[in-house]
């Protein structure tokens, strides 16, 4: 793998494999009485949340202290940042402390490459801006996987805002690496431009994109757009694009329902889609916690190896 | 002052139809004659023209920003006209968004002095069309004008309402100068950092679509055309824009335009690789797609362009060192709009190299109606002299310009900048060439 895990881009489709199958020993850790393996003892890791965050930073910390690591959150808020110093100088300011690896969650999209190019320490993309998640993508594929056992061919339909997802971005790369069909659906003002030629299918229709799916992933749609600007009302948009158990009904009937969080009950995603039989939600946060440390292994593992 | 023989130089003088070996005769500040074996009188100083060197009036780069007064950290007049000798420019024209903005006669004064105190390039601001650039009232024009500027615009805040430009041109036209305009619709910019396309949705980066710069480029030909004003367009990036100033000029409208190097050179590929977010590719107007960039090399070599200029925008390492979203847009180009010239456009084979002087000499005199673009007898003695074949390795560290914000650092391109003379004075000599001036 290389030094850093900036997106999914940075890995192969065998390297993808290799994150899965490492997850599935992981998650076997959490499961025993003594939840702590001594694997990463004596490495610092540091996670650098500059945007609000319980889900990912949680989970994280958890696979960190799972694996022994000595590690510690610093939450900067956004008000912060726009007084303070620079994320370069902060990034070095920590750097100067010698931590083996920084998660970095941040606003901007390219956050990551910007701390890859002047630090030495290994850096973990943990979301930046609108770009990538990809650790998102990898406990989404872990989840995947562990239903479906394989992913040829199959229908994976990805609703909600598309434009400002990084959730999707990350999925779409790994999902099609790993030979899923993928389906990206939501209102034609939250579709990101050129999406067609991201080798995904590109529908404004919910029936269409869900129709026979083995997996549908919601995406979590911000308040703030339904004022008028790209979506005309909370109302319209359930309506149109939320996920009603009449339309999980057109899917494939052992369907699974995956959401990234956090949800918005009853603009996305009903309230019985979102706690029903089809929903695999809460799976795929416990799974979280064995892909990071899978993904915590072995870019330690690596370092081990320079 | 003396006499200067520039002898046996390739001439390349399209305003009087020359392009062959010629002698040019300066005397004192002035060209004197043009000819072929000029004799030498007593005290004339010779310098001999290696072959394969071009002899032709002075480069003009209409669109500069020289950050002084109030942003001296990026850049002042003394190192932008450094950077613009050396560049090969004898003289630029700055924009006015400097602190406080060039919209009265004492910051153009100001500006003047420190020029004539560097004594390097000639240097013509350009002052605001409204007060404080902020789009409410026309800025003091004849003031401007009367104080030495050659044109208004709001660069980089464009002209927001239909009504203030069009006040604008009807009123500029009085004094005979053009307004230029840096055309973005700035609701349809958004929040936007990148060309909207492929890569910015790869990207996660928020897009500004080429629509937001045409849309602009359309309201203010009409505008044109409706008040007989005179219109430039900056910077033009995307082909609508560009089909749209063609659409002008076929209807008789008064307008003219400008690319820049990087908008023929790049694309938006460059904010993937080499570097990813790179924050030296992020300019505005944005760099756009392959099909835009070809158009613009198009537009170049049809006619269709009036002027190549370098938008030259410095900005601190400080500055653009931060999260892609949040830096500076703006690069340099001052020291590298001739390479690249040579390198794209004249051994690719686009263009002419008389037509290259008429788009970085001839035509930018002939938009700000100040002296240059011609080795007319009479004229200024403003000479530059190029090497086309010169090898060269772009080098942000040796640049002569405060700030190194190039995406061009590292590059090697054929053809470079023998020598600039200004006024009848040597400038800057390039010590990469043999040439004794």
């Amino acid at each position: 793998m290389k030094k850093d895990l900036l997106g999914i881009g940075d890995l192969t489709r065998d390297e993808i494999h290799l994150v899965l199958e490492t997850a599935e020993a992981m998650r076997e850790i959490g499961q025993r009485p003594i939840k702590k393996v001594p694997t990463l003892r004596g490495k610092t890791v540091v996670n650098l949340f500059y945007e609000p965050s319980t889900r990912t930073r949680t989970s994280f910390e958890i696979a960190e202290k799972r694996l022994s690591a000595d590690t510690l959150s610093v939450a900067v808020s956004q008000s912060s940042v726009l007084k303070g110093e620079t994320l370069a100088d902060t990034a070095l300011n920590i750097e100067a402390m010698a931590p083996d690896m920084i998660v970095l969650r941040h606003a901007s999209s390219g956050a990551g490459h910007l701390l890859s190019r002047i630090c030495r320490s290994r850096i973990i993309n943990a979301g930046d801006g609108m770009h990538e998640h990809p650790t998102q993508a990898l406990l989404d594929a872990f989840t995947i996987r562990e239903h479906k056992q394989h992913f040829d061919g199959l229908k994976i339909a990805i609703v909600g805002d598309l434009l400002h997802s990084r959730v999707l971005r990350s999925n779409i790369l790994s999902l099609t690496m790993l030979g899923a069909e993928v389906w990206a659906c939501g209102p034609s003002t939250l579709v990101p431009p050129a999406l067609d030629r991201f080798g995904v299918h590109v529908t404004t229709s919910v029936d269409e994109a869900v129709a026979d799916a083995d997996v549908i992933m919601m995406l979590r749609i911000q308040q703030e757009r339904m004022d008028g600007a790209f979506v005309p009302s909370l109302r319209e948009y359930f309506n149109t694009f939320g996920m009603t158990t009449a339309r999980v009904g057109r899917a494939k009937p052992d369907v699974i329902i995956m959401h990234p969080g956090p949800m918005n009950r009853g603009v996305e995603i009903a309230s019985d889609v979102a706690d029903g039989p089809y929903s695999v939600i809460l799976e795929q946060v416990a799974n979280g916690v064995a892909v990071r440390m899978a993904v915590l292994y072995l870019l330690a593992g690596e370092a081990e190896a320079d | 002052m003396k006499k200067r023989l520039l002898k046996g130089g390739r001439v390349v003088d399209p305003a009087n139809g020359r392009d062959g070996t010629f002698d040019v005769l300066i005397d004192g500040d002035r060209i004197s004659r043009v000819g072929r074996d000029l004799p030498i009188e007593g005290d004339t100083v010779v310098t001999e023209i290696p072959s394969g060197l071009i002899v032709c009036p002075g480069l003009i780069d209409m669109h500069v920003h020289l950050r002084e007064p109030g942003q001296e950290h990026k850049e002042t007049v003394a190192t932008g006209t450094a950077a613009a000798v050396a560049g090969g420019f004898t003289a630029v024209a700055c924009m006015p968004n400097t602190v406080p903005v060039n919209d009265n006669a004492g910051v153009t004064e100001y500006i003047l002095k420190k020029a004539a105190g560097a004594n390097l390039a000639r240097v013509y601001p350009i002052g605001a069309v409204s007060r404080g650039q902020l789009g409410e009232q026309l800025a003091d024009i004849a003031e401007l004008k009367q104080a030495g500027c050659v044109a208004i615009t709001d660069d980089g805040r464009p002209v927001a309402t239909a009504m203030l430009m069009r006040r604008a041109l009807e009123y500029a036209r009085m004094f005979d100068i053009p307004v230029i305009e840096h055309c973005e619709e700035q609701t349809l910019k958004g929040e936007g950092v990148a060309h909207e396309g492929f890569q910015a949705s790869a990207l996660g980066l928020r897009g500004i679509p080429s629509a937001a710069e045409s849309i602009m480029a359309l309201r203010d030909i009409a505008l044109a055309e409706l008040t007989n004003g005179t219109l430039h367009i900056a910077h033009m990036s995307a082909r609508q824009t560009l089909d749209a100033v063609r659409w002008g000029k076929q209807r008789g409208a008064r307008v003219t335009c400008e690319v820049t190097p990087h908008h023929f050179v790049l694309t938006d590929e460059m904010l993937a690789a080499p570097v990813a977010y790179d924050t030296n590719v992020k300019m505005n107007p944005p760099l756009r797609e392959t099909a835009d960039r070809d158009a613009m090399l198009a537009g170049l070599a049809d006619g269709s362009v009036d002027a190549i200029a370098t938008d030259h925008a410095p900005h601190h390492y400080d500055e653009k060192g931060v999260e892609f979203d949040r830096a500076p847009f703006g690069i340099t180009g001052l020291e590298t709009a001739v390479s690249l010239c040579f390198d794209r456009l004249i051994h690719q084979g686009v263009l002419t190299l008389s037509r290259l002087v008429e788009l970085l000499s001839v035509n930018p005199a002939r938009i700000l109606r100040v002296p240059g673009g011609s080795l007319s007898d009479g004229a200024p003695a403003d000479v530059s002299i190029l090497a086309p074949d010169l090898p060269v390795t772009v080098s942000a560290a040796r640049m002569r310009s405060k700030s190194r914000n190039t995406p061009f650092d590292g590059w090697t391109l054929r053809g470079g900048v023998a020598a600039t003379i200004v006024g009848g004075r040597v400038v800057f000599v390039n010590e990469a060439v043999d040439i004794r001036v």
